[in-house]
């Protein structure tokens, strides 16, 4: 019998009755992923689907114009060498490099521009101010928005606020993607990540992410599978695919690869897609591109060859 | 609660590749010598019996079948290396031994390893992560214990047995050879060994160990064969203990003939483990609980947790889970890296196994098996659920040993107590709950050698493991395990 299901609408969960996280059991399903052995076809499918997930990304304050059309052309340009090569799915810059980004990328419709907003990094401004950086953002012709979660709120217990915040935000960002960073360095524990995660799909993310990249721990493996599992409640729950980003700290290809299969052990076949996951890396891609070029050769090359942008 | 129409897909365009371990480092002679008094010797009927390869049916050697007088001379070399060697040496020196013995198998792992997978149908992943090291880590916990048994008993004098004869079974073939030898040899004790007759490979290998790193000859003796020879062991008058891990069934029959002897014994037998899982539970972790609980090693674990009792109200959320986690799990050749489950280990085993699965469908049970696809030659077991079921039911009454989960709920706390303490077996549980007090609360009641809280199949060198009621009697491991190999004088 097929039951009616009501259309989801965002609403604020019951964060305590969120199903408990035990940090030994995760490390250890983690380990597990770790052994799995990724070779040859296996291996080359990985790498460049990788590459296709990564959100290129520049967050420094002395980002310059110069510097975001050069990761711009690098986005584009991966490595001419390798033929066949697929593009990275976006780059991420500031608001006020989103108008760069955006015309050194003309023509090129299927890489996006992702943009952090609400006072990134720390999120410590008042709402309306917010949500303005949000709306600026998107004014400028950004496809997708990564913003921070109220961290002081959140351990506060004050859910509510995120929650409407979040909302919020999602609003502002009218036809963009809403990314939702919930800086689980910040948050102390796995339990705290996991309802973090909760309430942030439930408002309406499209993404949920782990990091910054300004603050250590950045994105974990062990934060990650549970985000992961979050995501797969609500897909059971409510039929919604929430996308995932680890951000921060995954520099290698060996550990890039760790994370697809823990993404593909975990939710399977319907997300391993740059649509629904994504790695916030700026060097990462290089590491990939020389492991594609290994792969095919044979031999390493030296990191000279690879354009650093 | 989720919509039926919401489905996640394990099978994915991005498939792993074979990654099988290399075996070029793996020497497996076509044919195997019994190990008496330090050497290979011929069996003196000339009788061989040819050792299976499970995961391709194929043969892999052929393996001498000791009979009575072969068993005679093992004990004899064995009684001889006591009296005249292993008795005389300083403790310290007798640690030594296994100080060594350690080393070599952390060296040759990888070929222990690999032969133990060839020879079982365990995947490597586990044999590589487990079996081999654990082995390695049983001989240097005892090794430790050699000089020092004056501590393990204070105030008391601990003196050898003598003798010991021990048999083992074909789960976990060199792990158990480990468990057997390690605590018997650092209390003084001279051994023979037999291995099952389906996995004798790792244990002729570990003999070529001891000979190789100068053990004195006759201290460990290994013979090979199949029932009549343990029985032979059982039987021999110059025998001060037995030490038998296997099935309730055997464990009753070497009972029967030791009642009325001076032989010590210690028996490790059968179990029908509870894993409960109580709805405040870190579900996640306790899915995969379930899976190292049952799945492990094929089910072929006598503390394997083969009956799932979960709490009612989070019933179709865990099951659900759990098949999607069965999606994911790999079957095949137990030699690639990736497999996480091997080669159900003889075809005996297998007919047995699918005996049950006949058997609980025809009981009216709900069958559920992942949709794995198997190898052609060799045994295969898909991991298989059975819902819908009873105390009543044979599959939930009788130990299966293999992939094969019951699944029962309960409501309350007392319950899941009466129903985990309703089995003749009591060798290990599980229990999976958020709250520490219920955690006391369950292990005081359950009637088990080993209870696991929020975790499942973990094991120590100095964790003593043994069970209650038909699973057995005295202990292995720890403190425990030197005690059954020595007189308190």
């Amino acid at each position: 019998m097929q039951l009616a299901v009501k259309p989801w609408t965002p609403h604020l969960p019951v964060l305590d009755r969120v199903t408990p996280v035990d940090e030994v059991g995760v490390e250890e399903r983690v380990a597990r992923f770790g052994t799995r052995s990724i070779k040859k076809d296996a291996k080359i499918h990985a790498l460049k689907l990788a590459l296709s997930m990564i959100d290129l990304t520049t967050l420094e304050g002395q980002d310059t114009p110069g510097k975001v059309r050069q990761l711009c052309q690098k986005a584009m340009h991966l490595h001419d060498a390798v033929p066949d090569l697929p593009h990275v799915a976006a780059v991420c810059v500031y608001p006020t490099m989103v108008k760069v980004a955006r015309q050194a990328l003309a023509g090129h419709d299927d890489i996006k521009v992702a943009s952090v907003a609400t006072a990134f990094p720390s999120g410590m401004a008042p709402l309306s101010v917010k949500l303005e950086d949000v709306r600026a953002a998107v004014a400028e012709g950004a496809d997708e928005v990564d913003m921070v979660i109220s961290r002081g709120a959140f351990l506060a217990g004050e859910y509510q606020r995120v929650f409407d915040e979040i909302v919020a935000v999602k609003d502002a960002c009218g036809q963009a993607h809403l990314k939702v960073i919930l800086e689980t360095g910040e948050l102390g524990t796995l339990d705290r990540v996991r309802r973090a995660s909760v309430l942030a799909i439930n408002a309406g993310a499209d993404f949920i992410k782990t990091s910054t990249g300004k603050i250590q721990p950045a994105a974990t493996l062990p934060v990650t599978l549970v985000m992961l599992l979050a995501i797969r409640d609500h897909y059971y729950a409510t039929g919604r695919r929430v996308g995932m980003k680890p951000a921060g700290g995954i520099s290698k290809s060996k550990l890039a690869i760790q994370y697809l299969v823990m993404l593909r052990e975990t939710l399977g076949e319907g997300w391993l897609t740059p649509e629904l996951f994504r790695f916030g890396a700026s060097s990462l891609a290089n590491d990939l591109l020389m492991q594609i070029v290994k792969q095919r050769t044979g031999v390493y090359q030296s990191a000279d060859y690879f354009s650093k942008d | 609660m989720s919509r039926p129409d919401v489905k996640l897909q394990f099978e994915t365009a991005w498939k792993y590749a074979p990654a099988p371990e290399s075996t070029d480092h793996v020497r497996i002679d076509p044919q195997y010598e019994l190990f008496i008094g330090g050497e290979f010797v011929a069996p003196r009927k000339r009788e061989y019996f040819d050792t299976i390869n499970p995961a391709r049916a194929v043969t892999l050697a052929r393996v001498a079948k000791a009979d009575e007088g072969d068993v005679d001379r093992a004990v004899a070399a064995a009684r001889t290396a006591y009296t005249r060697i292993w008795s005389k040496l300083r403790p310290a020196e007798r640690g030594k031994y296994l100080y060594r013995i350690a080393r070599a198998l952390q060296e040759r792992a990888r070929e222990f390893a690999a032969i133990e997978s060839l020879d079982g149908g365990k995947p490597i992943r586990e044999s590589r992560d487990v079996d081999v090291p654990l082995a390695a880590a049983h001989f240097f916990y005892y090794a430790g214990w050699a000089d020092k048994l004056e501590y393990a008993f204070p105030g008391r004098r601990a003196v050898a047995l003598g003798v010991a004869g021990q048999i083992i079974p074909w789960n976990f073939p060199l792990l158990m050879a480990a468990w057997k030898i390690a605590p018997a040899l650092a209390c003084g004790n001279t051994v023979v060994l037999k291995p099952a007759e389906t996995t004798p490979l790792t244990a002729l290998k570990l003999a070529e160990l001891m000979r190789d790193i100068d053990l004195p000859p006759g201290v460990v003796n290994i013979v090979t064969g199949a029932a009549e020879t343990g029985a032979a062991i059982v039987a021999h008058p110059d025998v001060d203990k037995i030490a038998f891990t296997g099935s309730t069934e055997v464990g009753r029959l070497i009972q029967r003939k030791l009642a009325g002897t001076k032989k010590h014994y210690t028996l490790e037998l059968g179990g029908k483990a509870a894993n409960i899982i109580f709805a405040d539970a870190a579900l996640d972790q306790a899915v995969e609980g379930i899976v190292n609980a049952i799945f492990f090693n094929q089910g072929h674990v006598c503390c394997a947790g083969s009956r799932l009792l979960v709490q009612e109200s989070v019933a179709d959320e865990v099951i659900a889970r759990l098949k999607d986690r069965m999606e994911t799990l790999i079957i095949g050749d137990p030699l690639d890296k990736n497999t996480d489950i091997g080669a159900i280990n003889s075809a005996a085993q297998l007919e047995r196994i699918e005996d049950y699965l006949r058997i609980g469908q025809s009981e009216g049970a709900d069958f559920y098996q992942s949709s794995a696809s198997l190898p052609e030659k060799g045994y295969w077991c898909r991991p298989t659920l059975f819902t819908g079921v009873s105390q009543s039911n044979r599959i939930v009454k009788e130990e299966i040993f293999g992939p094969v989960l019951t699944i029962q709920t309960f409501r309350t706390l007392q319950e899941a107590v009466e129903k985990a303490n309703n089995t003749p077996y009591g060798l290990s549980g599980g229990v999976w709950t958020d709250k520490g007090a219920k955690i006391f609360k369950m292990t005081r009641n359950i009637r088990a050698g080993v209870i696991w809280a929020n975790t499942f199949n973990k094991f120590d060198p100095t964790a003593p493991f043994g069970g209650y009621k038909e699973s057995g009697m005295g202990r292995e491991g720890g403190l425990h395990g030197l005690a059954a190999y020595v007189e308190l004088r």
